[in-house]
């Protein structure tokens, strides 16, 4: 008989109750469960980086962890990240406006890494920036994009919280 | 579904986690994940049980007292990252930690996970080492206190019983001005460390050394202390000529070899990274900087 529990976890604000094998992970809880395929699988082993979200705010790899240990916690994915439909989050944007992804699979888990990485460092080097993405791989851009986004975005982020 | 079927467990406290470890004869601990999660994906281990010790609230926490730091095995590598006690206390531990894998990762990652997992280069476990710390372990029969000196019974295997489990770690503060240095070579930033080194310094005003700790990761078995090396040192006037000489040792310290680095070259990074982890940490002691 598989090991099965019954989990409640909030994700972008929407609480899911499903019942769970507990062998599952995370990362395929989000996708397959609650059918929010935002979140991308590369590596399946820690690596990549591209299935990064917000566990209670702090980043981790849902590839990571299993789902059951989500229950009661409140996770952010990458559609969460947006204001609304019609509007892009300013790190969004500035990927947007610096070139910041290409094929976009490596882009969930960058914007959640630089999301975590802003609020803790709002106006960071150059150096810092590539320190902060250098758990995420990206295969298409060469990283410059990125890093030119993560800078304008830490601008445009400190310009929102001045105003 | 890509880990193999098990029964998962989260008792809440030391005393229920240690009875399902002496029940079960499969069983695995799971802590911060980040070691034990990409082997059960890639099914390299196979648990009957999963015995899964997040909930374990005692197991956390960072105590600064007695000229030393007490730290929780389910202590996250953020929380050491992120502590005041830990950079005054234990600089090197700071040091270190920036160096492990990212913050994704360390915001999951455990003490007691890594110097469980005792990778030959994980960065807390050669801290443990430079500083002589203390791994307090509990089983069915109790508990017990393993010098780090004794820790490593092999590759990969600490010397704890299949029915014990980490609970935290003793290290031991260094004297005020004391110069420390903790650095390694890897690929990229984050990944492992191929070779690391992790130097601690006591010199008197006159710059003669009066004590000095020299830990290289990646290369042996586990992370070895340099004795030779040490010796060398200690109570000459420390110079980097003199480290040089002294490091040329590490070279002969029996070697892992994988698809990233061979013997040789592991043994030369020894010689190498101790030497500059000993000059930087000499210019960080009170006498260097004057």
């Amino acid at each position: 008989m598989p090991d099965r529990r019954e989990i409640t976890v909030t994700i972008n604000g929407e609480s899911y109750t499903r019942e769970v094998e507990t062998r599952l992970t995370l990362a395929d809880f989000i996708r397959h469960e609650c059918e929010l395929t935002g979140t991308h699988l590369g590596c399946e082993h820690g690596v990549c980086g591209a299935c990064t979200i917000l566990l209670d705010g702090l980043s981790a790899r849902s590839c990571l962890m299993l789902a059951v240990q989500a229950d009661g916690h409140e996770i952010l994915t990458v559609e969460g990240i947006a204001p609304n439909d019609d509007e892009l989050h300013p790190l969004q944007q500035a990927f947007q406006d610096n070139h910041g992804l290409q094929c976009g699979f490596c882009t969930p888990g960058m914007l959640t890494t630089l999301l975590e990485f802003l609020a803790d460092n709002p106006d960071p080097t150059e150096r810092e920036v590539r320190e902060a993405i250098s758990g995420n791989l990206c295969r298409c851009t060469g990283y410059q994009g990125i890093v030119d986004a993560a800078l304008d975005a830490a601008g445009r982020l400190r310009g929102a919280t001045d105003a | 579904m890509k880990p193999p079927p098990f029964t998962y467990h989260d008792p809440t406290t030391v005393e229920d986690a240690v009875a399902l470890l002496a029940e079960k004869d499969n069983a695995r601990l799971l802590a911060g994940g980040q070691s034990l999660m990409p082997m059960l994906n890639m099914r390299y281990v196979q648990p009957d049980d999963v015995i899964d010790i997040n909930k374990i609230a005692e197991l956390s926490g960072i105590e600064s007292a007695d000229g030393a730091l007490r730290i929780g095995a389910m202590t996250r590598q953020r929380e050491i990252e992120f502590s005041e006690a830990v950079t005054a206390a234990c600089p090197i531990m700071h040091e270190a930690i920036l160096q492990v894998g990212h913050r994704p990762t360390r915001n999951r990652g455990t003490l007691g996970g890594s110097l469980g997992h005792l990778d030959p280069s994980a960065e807390l476990v050669s801290v443990a080492m430079a500083v002589d710390a203390t791994i307090h372990v509990r089983g069915k029969n109790g508990s017990r206190d393993i010098a780090m000196a004794d820790f490593p019974a092999g590759y990969m295997t600490p010397a704890i019983e299949l029915d014990e489990m980490i609970t935290g770690a003793t290290f031991p503060s260094w004297p005020d001005g004391h110069g420390y240095a903790f650095i390694e070579f890897s690929r990229r930033h984050g990944d492992f460390a191929i070779v690391s080194a992790a130097a601690l310094l006591v010199v008197d005003g006159a710059g003669k050394v009066e004590r000095v700790s020299l830990t290289v990761g990646g290369v042996g078995p586990a992370p070895v202390r340099c004795t030779e090396a040490e010796a060398l040192i200690a109570g000459q006037t420390g110079s980097e000529d003199l480290f040089r000489e002294a490091c040329e040792t590490c070279r002969k310290i029996d070697a892992l070899e994988d698809v990233h680095a061979g013997k040789d070259y592991r043994q030369h990074l020894a010689a190498v990274l101790s030497r500059r982890a000993l000059v930087k940490a000499l210019e960080r002691t009170e006498a260097g900087h004057a």
